[in-house]
């Protein structure tokens, strides 16, 4: 008897994603645009990181109507955010039949102190972190994949950087780690010492890792690659630029082929002028999306 | 020997780690040039879209071609492999692909991930059962005369052989039973000795 909606083909689908890039898209037209490119996955939403910077006011899950309409005109697998802690508009998205879930800070947050209970849902999340403890606490709350969360909507890769770094030194530091001192750890990080164990163990987290917010060339994802991403999400970073199509294409030979700098250098030639973009440094605390929750 | 494993995206790694613990010799293919000495290649799990514009742009199609044409080069593809492999894929006619096995796929053909689903199947050949993972899965619409279905489900067939090439919907990868890459294993050893 096959068995659906398990923790397996959750993280599995993750899995697919690897080595990949998720593209934002607002239209049909942009999602037709992103498959072409060779995305793997297209992220369905209203507003794209960037404009929802800019306009401000409360930013909410995308009409499902839209959502649907993405569904139906690709043949790759579709994302949608939900606001975190949003439990109505993630059943919404569920009812929709949608393949992955982001429950975003990148959207105004519904709850702000609790996420939701994603192991109550057939379809798979992922969240976003800036560290370990952050990270292995959306996976405890049953996320199927994690993302760094960098600072979306500004086309600057630093605080993306920062997060994988982070995460990717919180890993390593466990390993070191011998058992008492693991228990000590587990409860600095506020996450469960059997799920710590299994990071030390596997010497990577449970689930994929991709990298988020603020990549805008070939060379952000290349270098995110290096730090040891397993994949990459571009919101604002391509239809937020003059030449989407040539640049999505670029960003997605650079993610497979990271390692190669004649690659790299190759498929950079001649892309005409990206987001223009904010220095992550000049926001004020309150303009940052990253510590929306955590 | 030496398996090589299509490294463009999607989960080689698993492939390579499953591949190396048997005891072959693992190599990861990007370019042309990797294929030189292989004598088995896994096409993994992924996006079939995006894993065949990327052979298309890098000249690995038609390098993958000409080793399995010219040469003894044995080819397992699961899901996304699966795909890219075959003739024909269902009202997607213009979806590149290598078109070495003749049969036609039918893409998601559970539907969409709320179907993706794991389960003990039987496959020709493996006592016990094998537990397969399917993950927004292809099943086979129609197989051509040198086409072996060992193993199907009510949507039809979703682990074949034909000479050199096998294919499965399902990931053995994602999981710990060694048995279908033992058996692609055995294929790529026949392969480089006898004509299959």
């Amino acid at each position: 008897m096959a068995e659906t909606g398990t923790t397996r083909v959750k993280r599995g689908l993750a899995e697919m994603f690897k080595g990949g890039v998720i593209m934002d898209v607002t239209t049909v037209e942009q999602a037709r645009i992103a498959e072409q490119a060779g995305a793997v996955s297209v992220m369905a939403l209203e507003r794209i990181p960037a404009d929802i910077r800019k306009e401000g006011g409360v930013a909410r899950a995308a009409d499902p109507g839209l959502v649907e309409q993405i569904m139906e005109a690709v043949s790759i697998p579709v994302m949608a955010k939900v606001r975190i802690g949003h439990i109505a508009e993630a059943r919404i998205l569920e009812y929709l039949g949608v393949d992955f879930i982001d429950e975003s800070e990148v959207l105004t947050p519904a709850d702000v102190t609790y996420h939701i209970d994603k192991w109550q849902f057939r379809i798979p999340f992922v969240c976003g972190a800036r560290d370990l403890g952050e990270a292995l606490r959306r996976v405890s709350e049953g996320a199927a994949m994690i993302r760094t969360k960098g600072e979306p909507g500004t086309g600057d890769v630093s605080e993306a950087v920062t997060h994988m770094r982070s995460v990717m030194n919180g890993i390593r530091k466990v390993q070191s780690l011998l058992e008492d001192e693991l228990v000590v750890e587990a409860k600095n990080l506020g996450v469960n010492v059997e799920l710590l164990r299994e990071v030390k163990t596997l010497g990577h987290l449970p689930v994929v890792n991709f990298a988020a917010g603020g990549i805008a060339t070939p060379a952000d994802a290349a270098l995110m690659m290096t730090l040891g991403a397993d994949g990459v999400f571009v919101g604002s970073g391509i239809f937020k630029s003059s030449d989407p199509l040539p640049r999505a294409k670029a960003i997605v030979a650079a993610t497979t082929y990271w390692n190669d700098p004649k690659v790299v250098t190759e498929v950079s030639k001649g892309l005409k002028e990206g987001m223009s973009g904010i220095d992550a440094r000049t926001l004020a605390e309150l303009d940052k999306m990253q510590v929306r929750d955590n | 020997m030496t398996i090589g494993v299509l490294a463009l995206q999607g989960d080689f790694r698993e492939h390579a780690r499953m591949t190396l613990a048997l005891g072959a010799d693992v190599r990861l293919i990007r370019q042309p040039e990797d294929l030189r000495g292989v004598d088995g290649l896994i096409l993994p799990g992924g996006e079939s879209t995006t894993m065949g514009k990327l052979m298309g742009s890098f000249g690995l199609d038609h390098a993958i071609m000409e080793c399995f044409n010219n040469g003894t080069l044995a080819i397992y593809g699961t899901c996304a492999g699966m795909i890219l492999l075959a003739r024909e894929i269902q009202d997607r006619t213009d979806q590149p692909r290598l078109g070495l096995l003749d049969v036609t796929v039918r893409r998601n053909a559970f539907g969409r991930q709320k179907e993706s689903s794991e389960e003990d199947l039987a496959v020709e050949g493996l006592d016990p059962r094998f537990h397969a993972i399917f993950i927004r899965a292809p099943v086979i619409v129609r197989t051509g005369p040198e086409v072996k279905v060992l193993a199907a489900v009510s949507e039809g067939p979703v682990y074949v052989q034909q000479g050199r090439i096998l294919v499965s919907s399902f990931h053995p990868e994602l999981g710990t039973d060694t048995r279908i890459h033992q058996q692609f294993l055995r294929l790529a050893a026949q392969s480089h000795t006898q004509e299959v």
